[in-house]
């Protein structure tokens, strides 16, 4: 089985910092991570790698530093990855990068074809969810979103029965082979890498491709150009236009605090305490 | 990459080019009813609501989009979208429908989307409306705007999708310039819930599918629905009590629980709660976590970062607790404390409690 993982390097969320004067990110210093969701997505593309025999691709774009998160999942076990990095793929929106990755996606397939796409759930920086669908449209794959567990994979009749977490409830569904999966978060556990992928991962050669290595042949699809949306603007949110009123705390107890904080919540929401008493 | 860019495209987006002639046709405001095993996700009407506003404001119809198997329930669903200000019902139904597959939702709605030709399609970022958003997009190579949390039209009578942009201090503002329709999901209770008016009707547009079950790889085996008990019910809650890292540690968000029973309200934290394992991550509250509006909202040791903020605005009253006078949290709060959250929650637990005659919870 060929199965291959899309993941995306974001910077630690947890140790972002915004200027206090400026309100800008300030970037520099801040360790880039594998986007959390995509590691579940490995997990569970290497379970069924060893379960099944084969191989695992990660597959990353973005820029030439990315090619950390593909050493790290080369670390964790992944067989083989290919970075797609390339300027004209800056200011790239969901659907110019689901271009891309659709794209390097195909090429990858002449070379052994693919069973399985794996992405997460979504990523911690955009949000978006939309780029598994898009590589799913575009490359004509059975989508499964939101996926909690795979509960049996028939390789010869090409068929998977997997959960997938609508509103709620479950769904379980049985597809066929080639298919997209989004992972969700707690399906399963990451390993830790072994030694010997450890250190493999310390030597290995990830492979690097241009827009023309990927097979991209219209690179209007890509980048700015390629991305339908466009940010008109960028602001701060603005203060309520009514201030908050400040309860005063200055040398009163605890207990005269809360029966103030009671009053006003009660003087502003009459009904609340009418509700509350019956 | 995948994510807006956080620096507005300047050259491109002040560069104004007129929309393809083919576009020019597209108009009226669309939104997707999204129907699960008979019933009609709130969010839907939410969005109707603001789909409503749109449309009048671009002088156009409301259009509401009913897909689903043929049965006396989705009848009941196509009268209640004019009641929620449809004034056209499109409605496609066929047997393939009755459980949501992505393959067949998205033909049936690209195929609507390709004959009837509106302007702007919105859907509810549920899981549901995620996966279909995405491949209905994709198909149409069309722009599609994320968890939007403001909807609006500019005089040039274009979308305009505001949403958090990454890094927790700023709003963008993503526009669909040169494409149709421009589409836009937004969570559940971000948009307030319209009044239905009982007594206003539309047209019913029919639509055929033409899909066997045949051609459809993907059958649902079985639907596992929620144990209904212990899920958290925080988006249709009246009352909230959440904690942030202000609490400091795990065992101090028992004041939370606490105070929030005293209530008989839920409880809620922020993300780094969630992503410490403090709490699970059905309690987060804001972006990309919970989105509630409820009567009133207490957030204690929260410092309120847009992402959290846009998820807890539409609450009728917000009351902050925070050690910091410059937190965040005040320019959007309704009744500041700076005061410790750690003294702050039993002494309000106990004054609702003695207020209420209820026993305050073993303290
Ligand atoms: C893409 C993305 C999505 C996100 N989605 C969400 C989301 O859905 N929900 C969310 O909440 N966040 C979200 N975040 C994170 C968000 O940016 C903030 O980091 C987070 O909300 C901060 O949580 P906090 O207020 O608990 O912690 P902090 O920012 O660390 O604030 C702690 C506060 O506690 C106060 N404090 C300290 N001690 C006390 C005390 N004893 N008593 C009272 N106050 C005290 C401090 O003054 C401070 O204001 C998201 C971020 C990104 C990048």
């Amino acid at each position: 089985m060929h199965i291959v993982v899309c993941i995306k390097q974001v910077p630690d969320s947890a140790q972002i910092r915004v200027h206090p004067v400026t309100n800008t990110i300030m970037r520099q210093g801040v360790p880039t991570i594998i986007n959390p969701y995509d590691l579940f997505a490995l997990e569970e593309a290497m379970r069924l790698r060893d379960e099944f025999g084969g191989r695992v691709t990660v597959l990353c774009m973005g820029p030439p530093m990315a090619e950390d998160a593909l050493r790290r999942a080369l670390g964790l076990g992944a067989d083989q990855a290919v970075l797609i990095t390339d300027r004209r793929f800056a200011g790239s929106d969901t659907l110019a990068t689901s271009f891309a990755l659709a794209t390097a996606l195909e090429t990858l397939g002449k070379e052994h074809p693919i069973d399985i796409v794996f992405t997460g759930k979504q990523t911690i920086d955009g949000d978006t969810a939309q780029v598994g669908p898009g590589i799913a449209c575009r490359l004509e794959l059975n989508q499964l979103t939101y996926v909690a567990a795979i509960d049996s994979l028939d390789k010869a009749k090409g068929e998977i029965v997997a959960r997938r977490r609508a509103e709620g409830g479950v769904q379980v569904l049985k597809s066929k082979l080639p298919c997209l999966i989004t992972m969700l978060e707690g399906a399963n556990t990451l390993r830790r890498g072994s030694v010997q992928d450890m250190l493999r991962a310390a030597r290995a050669k990830v492979t690097v491709w241009s827009a023309e290595d990927a097979g991209v042949g219209d690179l209007l699809k890509c980048g700015l150009r390629g991305s339908p949306t466009v940010v008109k603007k960028v602001f701060a949110p603005q203060p309520r236009e009514e201030p908050a009123e400040m309860v005063a705390v200055e040398g009163k107890t605890p207990a005269q605090i809360g029966d103030a904080i009671l009053d006003l919540v009660f003087a502003r929401q009459p009904k609340l305490e009418a509700e509350l008493t019956a | 990459m995948a994510n807006p860019p956080t620096k507005p495209a300047a050259g491109r987006a002040g560069m104004k080019k007129e929309l393809p002639e083919h576009f020019k046709a597209y108009r009226h405001v669309w939104v997707y009813v999204e129907v699960e095993r008979g019933r009609v996700h709130p969010v839907s009407w939410e969005l109707m609501g603001e789909g409503r506003k749109l449309a009048d404001k671009l002088g156009v119809e409301l259009a509401a989009v009913v897909l689903g198997a043929k049965s006396p329930e989705l009848k009941q669903v196509v009268r209640q979208t004019y009641h929620y200000g449809a004034d056209i019902c499109y409605i496609c139904e066929d047997a393939t429908l009755a459980e949501y597959r992505n393959q067949p939702y998205t033909r049936a709605l690209t195929d609507l989307v390709n004959t009837h030709k509106p302007e702007i399609l919105l859907l509810g970022a549920t899981t549901l409306g995620r996966d279909l958003a995405g491949s209905v997009a994709t198909t149409l190579k069309t722009g599609l705007t994320a968890d939007s949390t403001e909807l609006d039209v500019d005089d040039e009578k274009s979308l305009a999708a505001t949403r958090p942009t990454f890094g927790g201090t700023l709003l963008c503002t993503i526009h669909t310039l040169n494409f149709r329709p421009q589409m836009a999901t937004v969570r559940p209770r971000v948009m307030a819930m319209p009044e239905p008016d009982t007594t206003r009707s539309g047209r019913m547009v029919w639509h055929t599918l033409g899909m066997n079950e045949a051609d459809i790889v993907t059958k649902v085996l079985d639907f596992v629905a929620d144990a209904a008990s212990n899920k958290a019910n925080l988006a249709y809650a009246d009352i909230v009590v959440a904690g942030g890292m202000g609490l400091q540690n795990p065992q101090n968000f028992e004041l939370v629980k606490r105070l929030a029973a005293t209530l008989g309200g839920e409880y809620g934290c922020s993300r780094p709660v969630v992503q410490k394992g403090w709490m699970p991550a059905e309690r987060q509250i804001g972006q990309t976590g919970n989105t509630i509006r409820p009567k009133l909202y207490i957030a204690a040791g929260i410092s309120g970062a847009i992402q959290h903020r846009v998820g807890v605005e539409g609450s009728d009253l917000i009351v902050a607790i925070n050690t910091d006078p410059n937190a965040k949290i005040f320019e959007f709060a309704h009744l500041g404390i700076v005061a410790d959250a750690l003294t702050v929650l039993p002494a309000l637990t106990d004054a609702f409690a003695r207020r209420l005659g209820v026993r305050a919870l073993a303290s």
